[in-house]
């Protein structure tokens, strides 16, 4: 288990500087996301234009490892169709419980995959992610990873 | 570098006792900087409870037969050690829970709810701990009373202005903890039950964090209730203890029923048992019970005022050492403050100082600690916390500060 599996390149570059970090001014959908294990909190907003996912951005404060997510989360999920968002989450379920064969279909999120070996961590990763489908569900509570 | 630490005290002798802090974690030596959440067991303690369960197990209180009036030797002798240790005046007053969190509960259920009424107000701190602000929201709820809350300074200390003028007629009961586990901040509380005293207000102290650090006489300081557990202070989980003074233990009604809490049962009417016994209902822990006395003699024998002078060179060190680090903020400056140190760190989320130092083999704390409220009055989601107990050392220390840099440059 090697710290640099945890904190790739990747995930350090999207934790300095998030991209999407920011609130929306009219989205159709949103949903918030609380860890209350390290009160992380976030909120995800998103522009639907139809099925589409037409803009999609983050805001909140949390550790590394969550703003690394939201923010890879935000760039993979704008232009999605609601179907393609939905697979995207049950593909990033899946490799943060550590079915392999994921990776390739996730790209750059792959390099979330580290994750699973810091089980403590894993609930970081998906936080956003929950979010996400809290707010295409149109739920009215916020999102939690228990 | 190898440090001295303070003289009267032999602390590499006292790690000896604790088989858990010679392990390596992720490759390094282990660094145990959480007794705050829970503290490591001595040997004599994890002897006294293999002793009891090979030798001299048998249910307490219901047999004639030799093990069972062993068992219930050890079961009543470990009270007897906590009697005298707290210097309460009897047996009666040391009722086994859980915890501190069931102490607390069982207070809010026999004491509080059935006396409080709308308009009624029971006292708390922003700094409490969570199980000293729910159980009495729950018996706030309960019965229409309402829970009152004292303010705190940016220093993390109780502002004993504000929480004097909260206390009024209405005031009906006060519950506050003496050490804060999430700022380290020792409280008042032989003042506040002196103040309370003169109204004729009960007060409960939530005493988790004081057993490991000082002397608690609750004889000396007066107060009602006090509540703390056993793995705070070196000893077993599930095990605490409620001392109570009898007079309000023996007026108040059992909070469980069942076996042990009776004296007659019958479909008609049940009598209770006289106390402890009345408070608790079933089959204790028993072997847990043992450990803490085992714990108690472990404390005598190296002496809390040994422990709290080495703890505080300690305390001392580790916020000269923390302070010089670059964008690191010390969260709880209190004047009077046991061995906790909570911070944040500049860009770093304290999640993730917790993940990088474990890397490093050390042990900290990250998150809440369970007290949201006083992270709100910070305006921080989190904080790391480094928390010292007996068995910690300088090197220790160091050995954090070392791992922080590694933070730096993990994240940088
Ligand atoms: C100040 C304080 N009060 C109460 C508790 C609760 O103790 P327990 O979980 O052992 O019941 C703790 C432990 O976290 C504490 O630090």
């Amino acid at each position: 288990m090697e710290l640099a599996d945890l904190y790739r390149d990747v995930i350090l570059d999207h934790n300095r500087s998030p991209r999407n970090f920011r609130r929306l001014q009219s989205p159709t959908n949103t949903a918030q996301g609380f860890n209350p294990l390290c009160g992380d909190k976030l909120t995800v907003y998103l522009v639907m234009d139809g099925d589409r996912v037409d803009d999609i951005a983050f805001e909140g404060s949390g550790c590394a490892i969550s703003v690394a997510s939201s923010s890879l989360m935000t760039e993979a999920v704008r232009g999605k169709t609601e179907a393609e968002a939905r697979t995207l989450f049950e593909r990033m379920h899946a490799l943060l419980a550590g079915e392999t064969g994921e990776a390739e279909a996730l790209g750059k999120l792959a390099a979330l995959g580290g994750v699973r070996q810091f089980p403590s961590r894993v609930k970081c990763a998906s936080l956003a992610w929950h979010a996400l489908i809290a707010a295409l569900d149109g739920a009215q509570q916020p999102a939690k990873t228990e | 570098m190898k440090h001295r630490d303070a003289a009267d005290f032999d602390v590499a002798s006292v790690r000896q006792d604790f088989p858990a802090l010679h392990q390596r974690i992720h490759g390094k030596p282990l660094v145990y900087l959480d007794s705050a959440a829970s503290a490591q067991r001595p040997v004599a303690v994890l002897d006294a409870m293999d002793t009891y369960y090979r030798h001299d197990h048998a249910n307490v209180h219901r047999g004639v037969h030799t093990l069972s009036q062993r068992a219930t030797q050890a079961y009543e002798g470990a009270r007897e050690k906590i009697r005298r240790y707290i210097n309460a005046r009897t047996t009666a007053e040391i009722i086994f829970t859980r915890g501190t969190t069931e102490a607390i509960n069982l207070v809010a259920q026999s004491y509080a709810r059935p006396r409080l009424q709308p308009g009624d107000e029971v006292l708390i701190s922003l700094m409490e701990h969570h199980s000293n602000i729910v159980p009495w929201q729950m018996a706030c709820e309960q019965t229409g009373a309402t829970l009152r809350v004292a303010p705190i300074d940016q220093h993390g200390q109780l502002r004993m202005d504000a929480f004097k003028q909260l206390i009024s007629d209405h005031t009906r009961l006060i519950a506050i903890g003496h050490i804060s586990n999430a700022l380290g901040t020792i409280n008042p509380v032989a003042e506040i039950v002196a103040f309370a005293h003169e109204r004729e207000i009960p007060v409960l102290i939530d005493g988790a964090q004081a057993m490991p650090h000082t002397r608690v006489d609750v004889s000396a300081l007066g107060c009602d209730f006090y509540a703390f557990s056993g793995h705070k202070m070196f000893g077993p989980t599930g095990i605490g203890v409620l001392y109570g003074r009898e007079a309000l233990l023996d007026a108040m009604p059992p909070w469980q029923g069942g076996g042990e809490m009776i004296l007659e049962v019958s479909f008609e009417k049940t009598t209770y048992a006289a106390l402890p016994n009345k408070f608790e209902a079933g089959t204790p822990a028993i072997a847990e019970a043992v450990g803490l006395g085992a714990t108690i003699d472990y404390l005598e024998k190296l002496g809390i005022e040994a422990i709290a002078g080495h703890e505080h060179d300690l305390l001392a060190y580790a916020t000269q050492a923390l302070s010089q680090i670059d964008g690191l903020e010390i969260v709880g400056q209190a004047e009077s403050k046991a061995s906790v140190v909570s911070f944040t760190l500049a860009n770093a989320h304290p999640h993730d100082i917790g993940t990088i130092v474990d890397h490093e083999g050390v042990a900290i704390r990250t998150g809440h600690h369970c007290a949201m409220p006083v992270m709100n009055f910070f305006g921080v989601p989190a904080t790391a916390r480094a928390s010292m107990a007996l068995y910690n050392t300088r090197d220790d220390i160091d050995a954090l500060v070392a791992a922080l840099m590694k933070v730096r440059q993990v994240l940088s």
